[in-house]
């Protein structure tokens, strides 16, 4: 269910650019002055997402439903299997969550206590959950503004639900290079251990640890 | 908390990360040896995985189009359709907003507009579903009818949206002036060149909201707006607010669309 959602983020947010070229008025900036635009013609050119909004939402909507049961399963099972105490944050993790990240940067010797996983994981990891019941909440509010309007208002409007869905994107992307680049920093086997569910042990300590463990 | 502690003690630092480093200890370990056999599984079945993605997604693109996207991304059209024309609530309302809030929207789409007319010799053609003709109205049977103004958001299938003030007759009070032609699945209209199309279910037609305009920020109708009678829903995308309508018909098979045939689902909005 982790895997997938490469995958089916990729054919998101490539639909959601054919859709979005046809009216793509986002910017950082101030008043005239732009910092950033979303985006110069150039890169929809570059990356062939001009005049295709009607199959950019054919693919969209169908896709769409696919992340959605993906991430109910996901958190189906995640509530189910007992996993999510290892990945919800308590009030203590919010602190200790810059700690990690200044101990990431080595600006701090020793690393505050973890479980699986550590606090900045923990608030990240159920943060990009939480981002996606919000994209699949605000892709609702734009896609049934009428019989659904009460959750559009909730989200201050069609055009406020389209921004929010869009910052939701922005923040995938961003989330997707600091764990490329987590994972790449923890190194080769971790990633075996993404890829398997399973940590390695060297062989005398996993023979120890195997009459202990009851999972 | 988990692990039945008492409530009413708040766990210390030390215990907390005693617990958290016994939580750590849980995670399902095993040998280098048994690794090494698994990584390899793990490895063929994240292959197979891979490969029976890109299966799949070489297999919606090759699929035969149905009007110009590929059938499967067609159907998932039609089933969303289904699912929502049976959660359809109709006295569920667009939002509408001050009238101060209101503006002019942009005039986009020129089809069915290119020729000149003349509009005081205009009047809409009604159909029932056999194509005959069941009747004709002139704007001033329609400005007979009760008039509704309403300040609602025009939303750009492209993804822009206008907050506009309108003024018009409600579809459903033409559509009681036809209670026996009317008890029809849908509606198709025209403009009176044929070029533009749009198909309607019933459902749509008959809300509340949908109106058949005559006034756009309390002006009449402009040319490129769709002089002199528009189509307003806020239920459906600014692609099914046809312009200068000229016939309307009565059907129980899906009428033809412009923007579908393109590409676009059919049903589209809400």
């Amino acid at each position: 269910m982790h895997w997938i959602n490469f995958p089916l983020l990729t054919v998101m947010i490539w639909s959601g650019l054919l859709i979005y070229w046809a009216y793509d008025p986002y910017r950082i900036g101030w008043g005239s002055w732009t910092l950033v635009a979303f985006f110069p013609d150039a890169f929809y050119e570059a990356l062939g997402l001009t005049r295709q909004l009607a199959k950019g939402m054919a693919y969209h909507y169908f896709f769409g439903v696919l992340f959605t049961l993906n991430g109910v399963f996901y958190i189906l099972y995640t509530a189910i299997s007992g996993e999510w105490r290892h990945l919800v944050p308590d009030r203590r993790d919010w602190k200790e969550s810059f700690q990690v990240v200044l101990h990431d940067l080595r600006l701090r010797k020793e690393a505050p206590p973890q479980g699986r996983y550590n606090a900045a994981q923990k608030i990240s990891y159920t943060g990009v959950i939480v981002m996606g019941i919000g994209s699949v909440l605000t892709g609702l509010a734009i896609y049934k503004p009428t019989q659904l309007a009460l959750l559009t208002t909730l989200f201050g409007g069609y055009q406020s639900a389209r921004t929010i869905h869009f910052i939701l994107t922005v923040l995938y992307v961003l989330f997707f290079v600091v764990h490329i680049a987590q994972v790449a920093r923890a190194g080769w086997s971790n990633f075996w251990s993404m890829v398997m569910g399973y940590e390695r042990l060297p062989a005398e300590e996993a023979t120890a640890n195997t009459d202990t463990t009851d999972s | 908390m988990s692990d039945g502690k008492d409530k009413r003690q708040p766990e210390t630092d030390a215990e907390r990360a005693e617990r958290l480093r016994a939580q750590a200890m849980t995670a399902p370990t095993i040998s280098e040896d048994e690794f090494k056999t698994k990584s390899r599984r793990s490895f063929l079945v994240g292959g197979a995985a891979a490969l029976a993605g890109v299966v799949g997604w070489k297999w919606i693109d090759m699929q035969p189009k149905v009007d110009r996207i590929p059938a499967l991304l067609r159907t998932n059209h039609e089933v969303a359709e289904k699912v929502w024309r049976g959660l359809y609530r109709p006295g569920a309302m667009a939002p509408t907003f001050p009238i101060s809030a209101s503006g002019m929207p942009r005039a986009n789409g020129r089809h069915g507009l290119r020729e000149e007319i003349d509009l005081d010799a205009w009047s809409m053609q009604i159909l029932n579903h056999t194509g005959q003709e069941i009747g004709r109205m002139d704007m001033d049977a329609i400005r007979a009818l009760p008039k509704v103004e309403m300040t609602t958001e025009l939303k750009c299938i492209e993804g822009w949206s206008q907050i506009v003030h309108w003024g018009g007759a409600r579809f459903s009070d033409v559509a009681a002036m036809y209670p026996e032609a009317s008890q029809r699945e849908y509606v198709g209209l025209a403009t009176p060149d044929g070029e533009y199309t749009v198909g309607m279910d019933m459902d749509s037609m008959m809300h509340a909201q949908t109106l058949l305009a005559y006034e756009m920020q309390g002006e009449p109708l402009q040319r490129w707006h769709g002089a002199p009678l528009r189509l307003v829903t806020p239920l459906k995308y600014g692609v099914k607010h046809i312009k200068r309508i000229g016939t309307v018909q009565f059907m129980d098979t899906r009428p033809e669309d412009y923007w579908a045939e393109r590409g676009y689902d059919w049903y589209i909005g809400h």
